[in-house]
């Protein structure tokens, strides 16, 4: 197999399509109308629309580059130890069984992303059962392409029932029921992305009984604790109910959205086993994974999170930060609820308060999405979702008129 | 809320039967090689103890060092910035800076916009990206490595599931370049095989080939169509000019090849942790750059969507202030300095205890590690009776190396040899 004389040997290499969220991004910047927003992406904005960076996490990064004794060599390779143990207790409780009997092995990654491949690639090399996801028909774009990744066959379960705009809860448990024995199940466990419905604690149980029933295995998907409820405890509800059963799992968590570390790139991977031995051997063997992907974890996040985890003053400002962003996120649905509610606005608007965290699954069509963003230069993706954080109290009126246009105009 | 921590008390016995873990099968995994020898010396409380092991840079007390200009970019960046996420492709400024590192600040191919590059996580990062990037459009074609090379280079390939050949590199019996051997090798890998060269600094064996050896490398490579892929680590840290350093790399673009680079700021601006790189692949116009690069971006994005800004940050900081740039170009000067300062005192010190062995390599090698052609069992000795910490494949780390502990380890080295 010879080069062409001078010609490249990637030559046939062609130009991957933009992944239409950032398409939609740059047509946003490309947009000069005074009353554009920008409800696609997936980040926390204050009433403003602008970019936060959390009070408590400025302090943190002061406090580091203020101490000289701090050196930014290499993590282990499993990360930065600390942190680590933090992010395990922030998840799953400090009083977690399963972390006193020291069955919870926990890796340093790069956020919910990294997390999550590092997962599948283990999954992938030691897994004995099935190599197939099951994840919700709706979920996080990039959810498919980590397994891809890794190997690992894709399938979905029904999740959102456009009727209701809620859960198909029994779509959900006929399809985990008909799944093969040991198939790996990816649960979001709050604020899913991007419907916005979370199951109750009652369905959760029996989403729990069916699982452990049938010997799927559990991986979580935790992006958004905190904002739910805008409580750090109670967000995590969902997965300590499964780890309260003395199962196993895996947990990709990040601090992305609720400590705005973003391009920080921090989460973790926790594994959750039956005892300490298997843990430690587990342990040993993600170190295998890791090293030939990048060695080890970048320190600077991970350093911020260690600091105000372990502070009980920076922890308690954090938790209160945490809350007024989930709380905005509510003012923000009620705001909307009540504007298409006074506009008499056709339709039944109530899901928009209750539905979850960072995002509405409006129920627009594709067609109503591209009129809203043509007439009103309201940027959203194409199935209809809208990051309620891009929102401002200013803001919603524009959004009801456009939302109140797409359904009574023919779209 | 009562409810749910009324669940998540219960026990339930649709699980509890089950007793047997699905990692049951799991086996314990060996520690890393290099990486496992820090651990070995931090748990020895010996108040001899030297640590000549993993490649990180320490001042002549031994301490880790983080650079001047670093503190002065950390100042002007900490807690003043949000932190949102970075393009795909990573920092675009810092991706510029750094390609003027490698190809020159004038490069044409730079403003013929023919360089597919995005930020990566460190050396490893981008070796990596390249290895899948390979797999995914050369399916068919395999990694040609050198013996020996950095651990963890087998490791990646690897995982990207490419098949590996070896060309011969190290000679033992002159503890330089098997130069001969190097070139037969080119010759009979198949036309269009993927090569993977050390642009400086050979790690592990501190041997590079010279500017003329460089040049029939690159002539050869080309007669067979081989495609030169250069891991480049150490630019700055082999002489102490970055320029001087990217010579092989800039022979390689003067010859017309099509090359691709992987580049780390973890060693030269002692960014190790924050893990900021760069992978960079010559096209033939600015179309296929694009194309290249769009398709790097998608193997990055299953693997952590975008890379970390903070180190990035700490880069463009660095390189796009001429004060701070030209601040970094001395203290990457005094590192190398340092250390090629160290070569010489241990070469002194060894052939004044009247070595029966020559020690010449010492100083002829260069950059951070000296293979000093001690075997396992030697090196075992050094670690056992004198405390002192190195790989096993007798690489020694001179960095690790002080005014302090020279005479030490000249004479330990001296004890465990003197006999051979």
């Amino acid at each position: 197999m010879e080069s062409q004389a001078g010609g490249s040997v990637f030559s046939h290499v062609p130009q991957v399509p933009e992944v239409p969220l950032y398409a939609m991004q740059a047509a946003y910047g490309k947009d000069s109308s005074p009353q554009k927003l920008n409800l696609g992406i997936g980040v926390y904005r204050t009433e403003d629309g602008r970019p936060v960076l959390l009070d408590v996490v400025s302090r943190a990064e002061r406090l580091l580059v203020n101490d000289l004794s701090s050196f930014k060599e290499y993590l282990p390779i499993t990360g930065m130890p600390d942190f680590n143990r933090l992010s395990a207790a922030l998840v799953l409780g400090a009083d977690s069984p399963a972390i006193k009997e020291n069955r919870v092995t926990t890796a340093q990654c790069l956020s919910g992303s990294g997390s999550i491949r590092i997962g599948a690639d283990f999954l992938a090399k030691h897994y004995g059962q099935h190599h197939i996801v099951y994840m919700s028909q709706q979920t996080y774009g990039n959810h498919p392409n980590f397994f891809s990744a890794a190997g690992i066959a894709i399938k979905t379960y029904r999740y959102y029932d456009p009727g209701t705009r809620g859960l198909d809860f029994q779509g959900m448990l006929e399809d985990l029921r008909s799944s093969p024995t040991g198939a790996i199940v990816l649960l979001q466990a709050c604020a899913q992305n991007p419907t916005g419905v979370d199951p109750t604690m009652s369905q959760w149980e029996q989403i729990r009984q069916l699982i452990r029933s049938k010997g799927l295995f559990p991986f979580f998907d935790c992006a958004y604790q905190g904002f739910v409820s805008g409580n750090l405890e109670e967000d995590a509800q969902s997965i300590r109910l499964f780890i309260a059963d003395g199962g196993e799992c895996l947990i990709a968590q990040s601090y992305s959205k609720n400590m705005g570390l973003y391009g920080e790139r921090v989460g973790a991977l926790s594994i959750v086993c039956k005892t300490a031995e298997v843990a430690s051997n587990v342990e040993s063997q993600l170190k295998l994974v890791i090293r030939p992907m990048y060695s080890n974890p970048p320190i600077h996040g991970a350093a911020i999170v260690a600091a105000i985890l372990k502070d009980r003053d920076m922890y308690n400002e954090w938790s209160i930060e945490v809350k007024a962003m989930a709380d905005r996120l509510m003012s923000m649905r009620q705001h909307l609820f009540n504007a298409l509610r006074d506009k008499g606005t056709p339709g039944d608007w109530s899901y928009i308060i209750r539905q979850v965290g960072m995002f509405t699954f409006s129920g627009l069509s594709p067609e109503q999405v591209a009129f809203i963003t043509k007439e009103y230069h309201i940027y959203l993706p194409s199935d209809g979702r809208i990051n309620m954080a891009g929102l401002g109290p200013k803001t919603v009126p524009h959004l009801a008129d456009a939302i109140h246009a797409a359904v009574t105009t023919a779209v | 809320m009562a409810l749910s921590r009324k669940l998540v008390q219960q026990r339930s016995s649709v699980f509890g039967s089950r007793s047997m873990s699905w990692w049951r099968s799991v086996e314990p995994a060996p520690k890393d090689p290099i990486l496992g020898v820090t651990e070995a010396f931090l748990a020895d409380p010996s108040p001899d103890k030297v640590n000549v092991g993993v490649g990180a840079y320490r001042d002549d007390n031994g301490k880790p060092v983080v650079l001047e200009c670093v503190r002065e970019a950390e100042r002007r960046i900490a807690g003043n910035l949000n932190m949102e996420y970075l393009p795909m492709g990573g920092s675009v400024k810092k991706v510029e800076e750094t390609l003027k590192l490698a190809y020159g600040e004038n490069s044409e191919h730079i403003k013929d916009k023919r360089i597919a590059a995005v930020q990566a996580l460190s050396g490893t990062g981008a070796c990596r990206l390249f290895a899948d990037f390979q797999k995914r459009f050369r399916p068919e074609s395999q990694i040609y490595i050198p013996v020996p090379t950095w651990a963890n280079h087998h490791n990646i390939w690897r995982d990207a599931h490419v098949p590996q050949k070896t060309f011969r590199y190290y000679h033992p019996e002159t503890k330089g370049l098997d130069f001969a051997g190097l070139v037969d090798d080119i010759k009979n890998a198949p036309n269009g095989s993927f090569f993977l060269l050390h642009a400086c600094a050979h790690n592990p064996t501190g041997v590079d080939p010279s500017e003329e050896q460089w040049k029939e490398i690159s002539k050869l490579i080309k007669e067979k169509g081989h495609f030169p892929f250069f891991d480049m680590a150490y630019q700055g840290f082999a002489s102490g000019d970055p320029e001087r350093d990217a010579k092989a790399i800039r022979i390689f673009l003067e010859d017309g090849h099509l090359i691709g680079i992987a580049q780390s700021y973890a060693k030269n601006m002692g960014l190790y942790g924050q893990r900021v790189g760069c992978l960079s692949m010559l096209c033939e116009d600015e179309k296929q750059a694009v194309a290249v690069k769009s398709q790097l971006q998608m193997l990055a994005r299953p693997m952590y969507s975008n890379p970390p800004v903070h180190g990035a940050l700490i880069v463009s900081t660095i390189l796009g202030d001429q004060e701070l740039k030209t601040l970094w170009l001395k203290e990457v000067k005094g590192m190398a300095d340092r250390i090629i300062g160290m070569r010489t005192a241990l070469r002194e010190n060894l052939e004044k205890l009247g070595s029966p062995l020559s020690w010449e390599h010492i100083t002829n090698q260069i950059g951070m590690f000296c293979y000093s052609g001690m075997t396992p069992e030697q090196v075992d000795r050094l670690t056992n009776e004198f405390h002192i910490y190195m790989t096993r494949n007798g690489r020694i780390s001179m960095a690790g190396v002080t005014t302090g502990n020279v005479g030490y380890l000249a004479n330990a080295i001296h004890e465990v040899t003197k006999s051979t």
